[in-house]
């Protein structure tokens, strides 16, 4: 068996989602590469031949790559990918929009989202926003799947010597432009890893009370997530959102404030190790998930809360 | 302009599923169903471009068994202009959906294809990607905003780290997300003309496609559940508990 790992990166640092899935790989078994496509991205390169288990490294360096378009990307890795008896990369929004494309093109079904490995053919994935577990065996000949992160634990980021090999290929679509991006800035740690998540919901009645959260946060060194209704409310940015249809988090410890636990929220943080509801309302379907339910007015509980870190 | 739109028949997004107690698969005995809620979206969009005068028609197209005709009726309703179900008696993975839209692109000739990023009941989140791969054309994903403009569309899509916007050439593919707009509610009157509006019926093997999965479900098992754990009197219990019975702090 020989893996296809699509490295996660913004062409300066690999991603730690990808470690991750270099987890995923190594419970399937057999020899482990990592593809690397960007612009200038030598140093993501370098870091992957760094990840313990890693066979060996190819980088695709070229402008058609600099911004993960998944028109480039799908056929690129189509391409590569067609020698392996499987192809791997994390479900987040990149690996969502171009794995797909390289599964069909492959002529394979994607496996989306898998949280557990049970064998080389077999594995688990939620289905129904987590209220059921699918265990589904693939026949095809190449597996192309998309891995859940918060399921593995990443491997070491060093200790690996691999070698890194230049790819000349270069797919370049004349249909689709990149126009630009906002992203957000934030000094506080990545929704994704960070061991504490502060969630804020419709309960927060806006988004300048989103402060009593940062400053906690910033105490506890934690990042700031928000339900699906705070962000459609315009209280803060779309990244920001925990779910089914958002991100999935499973800190140590998640602290849901004025969230009142719809199954699509709890689709994205059921699995945290510890979770704590603040809610007004004791009869929110939150407080059934919760480890410690505090029934109180937030706006109380939060300048407590603060007083006592 | 022509725009397809592929709708999803899937659980109704506030039923809480559960599986079979042989653990086969999940339950949908008398559970309700409903169109996809980013399906919804899809054919938002798609009646507000035609409102504007961008698109002249809007196709609606559902894959699966009979009663998926419910679900074109509701996009029917919601503006939409004509439906095409291709029926199958189960609803086929979604590399076969992608083939047989393929097939009905071929047809149809759209300008534009909007889907949902995701049904709810899968969660697969893949569908128009691998249409887009199969008819070669770009896509634009987890859309939250549309604009089309001279033979291109440019779309803002959600992105972890924020947004990202791209420039496709048309033909192109669109998929949903949440904020790209809040769909209307159908009013009678259109509920009672969607019955009139043509729907056409056509079959897998019409199309020339497979529809056979090379996955198959081994088990659906429920989820680990959480119990309940404790109330906490106030903060100060609060901060105790979490310090020295969790040890998170
Ligand atoms: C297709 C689909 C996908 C979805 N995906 C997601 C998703 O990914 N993530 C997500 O979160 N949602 C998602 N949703 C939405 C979900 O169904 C809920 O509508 C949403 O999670 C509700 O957010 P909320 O809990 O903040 O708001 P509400 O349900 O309105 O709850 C607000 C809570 O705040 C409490 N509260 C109010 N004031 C105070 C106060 N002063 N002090 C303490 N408590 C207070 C109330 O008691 C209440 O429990 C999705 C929905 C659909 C249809
Ligand atoms: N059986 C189907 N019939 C019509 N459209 C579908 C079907 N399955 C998936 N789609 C479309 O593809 C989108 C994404 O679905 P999925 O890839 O299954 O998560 C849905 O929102 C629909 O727009």
């Amino acid at each position: 068996m020989s893996i296809l790992v699509i490295a996660e990166h913004d062409n300066k640092t690999l991603n730690q989602a990808t470690l991750k899935t270099i987890a995923a790989a190594q419970q399937i078994g057999g020899d482990i590469d990592v593809l690397v496509a960007g612009l200038n991205a030598q140093s993501v390169a370098d870091n992957a031949a760094q990840v313990a288990g890693v066979h060996r490294v190819l980088l695709a360096d070229n402008a058609a790559y600099e911004h993960q378009l998944a028109e480039n990307l799908g056929d690129l890795v189509a391409k590569l990918g067609a020698d392996y008896s499987h192809i791997l990369a994390s479900a987040t929004t990149t690996g969502k929009n171009f794995m797909p494309r390289v599964a069909a093109l492959l002529d394979v079904a994607q496996i989306s989202d898998i949280i557990s490995v049970e064998s080389a053919d077999t594995f688990k994935r939620p289905i129904y926003a987590g209220n059921a577990i699918a265990t589904v065996q693939s026949s095809d000949s190449i597996k192309v799947i998309t891995v859940r992160g918060t399921a593995f634990d990443a491997v070491a980021g060093d200790g690996g010597s691999a070698s890194v090999e230049a790819i000349a290929d270069v797919f370049a679509s004349d249909k689709v432009e990149f126009v630009g991006e906002q992203l957000a800035q934030s000094e506080r740690p990545d929704l994704a890893s960070a061991p504490v998540v502060i969630s804020g919901g419709r309960g927060m009645q806006n988004g300048e009370n989103f402060k009593l959260l940062e400053s906690l946060a910033d105490k506890l060194g934690a990042a700031v997530g928000a339900s699906r209704a705070a962000v459609d409310a315009g209280f803060v940015p779309n990244d920001m959102q925990v779910g089914q249809t958002g991100k999935i988090v499973a800190p140590q410890l998640y602290i849901a404030v004025g969230i009142s636990g719809a199954i699509q929220h709890l689709a994205g943080m059921k699995d945290s190790k510890v979770i704590v509801a603040i809610n007004k309302d004791e009869e929110a379907p939150i407080f059934q998930v919760a480890d410690y339910g505090l029934v109180a007015d937030l706006f109380e509980a939060l300048p407590e809360l603060d007083k006592a870190l | 302009m022509k725009i397809l739109v592929a709708v999803k028949r899937v659980i109704d997004y506030n039923v809480k599923v559960r599986v079979k107690a042989d653990q086969s698969d999940v339950d949908l005995n008398n559970v309700k169903m409903a169109l996809n809620p980013f399906c919804e979206i899809a054919v938002e969009e798609a009646v507000r471009l035609k409102e504007k005068g961008t698109a002249e028609e809007v196709v609606v197209v559902s894959i699966g068994p009979k009663a998926c005709q419910e679900q074109i009726r509701t996009a029917l309703a919601l503006g939409a202009d004509r439906g095409i179900h291709i029926e199958a008696d189960t609803t086929p993975d979604s590399l076969a959906v992608a083939k047989l839209l393929k097939a009905v692109v071929a047809d149809e000739q759209p300008d534009l294809v909007i889907l949902g990023k995701q049904s709810i009941d899968s969660d697969n989140n893949q569908t128009g990607q691998m249409l887009g791969a199969l008819t070669g054309m770009p896509q634009g994903t987890f859309a939250s905003e549309v604009v089309v403009n001279d033979g291109k569309v440019d779309v803002t899509r959600e992105v972890d780290g924020g947004l990202q916007t791209v420039r496709l050439t048309l033909p192109a593919i669109v998929t949903t997300d949440l904020r790209l707009n809040e769909p209307r509610y159908a009013s009678l009157p259109n509920i009672m003309k969607a019955k009139r509006k043509p729907l056409d019926v056509k079959t897998p093997a019409d199309l020339g496609v497979d529809t056979a999965s090379n996955v198959r479900l081994l088990k659906a098992e429920p989820p680990a559940e959480r119990s309940a754990g404790v109330r906490v009197a106030d903060v100060a219990e609060l901060v105790e508990k979490l310090k020295n019975e969790a040890k998170v702090l």
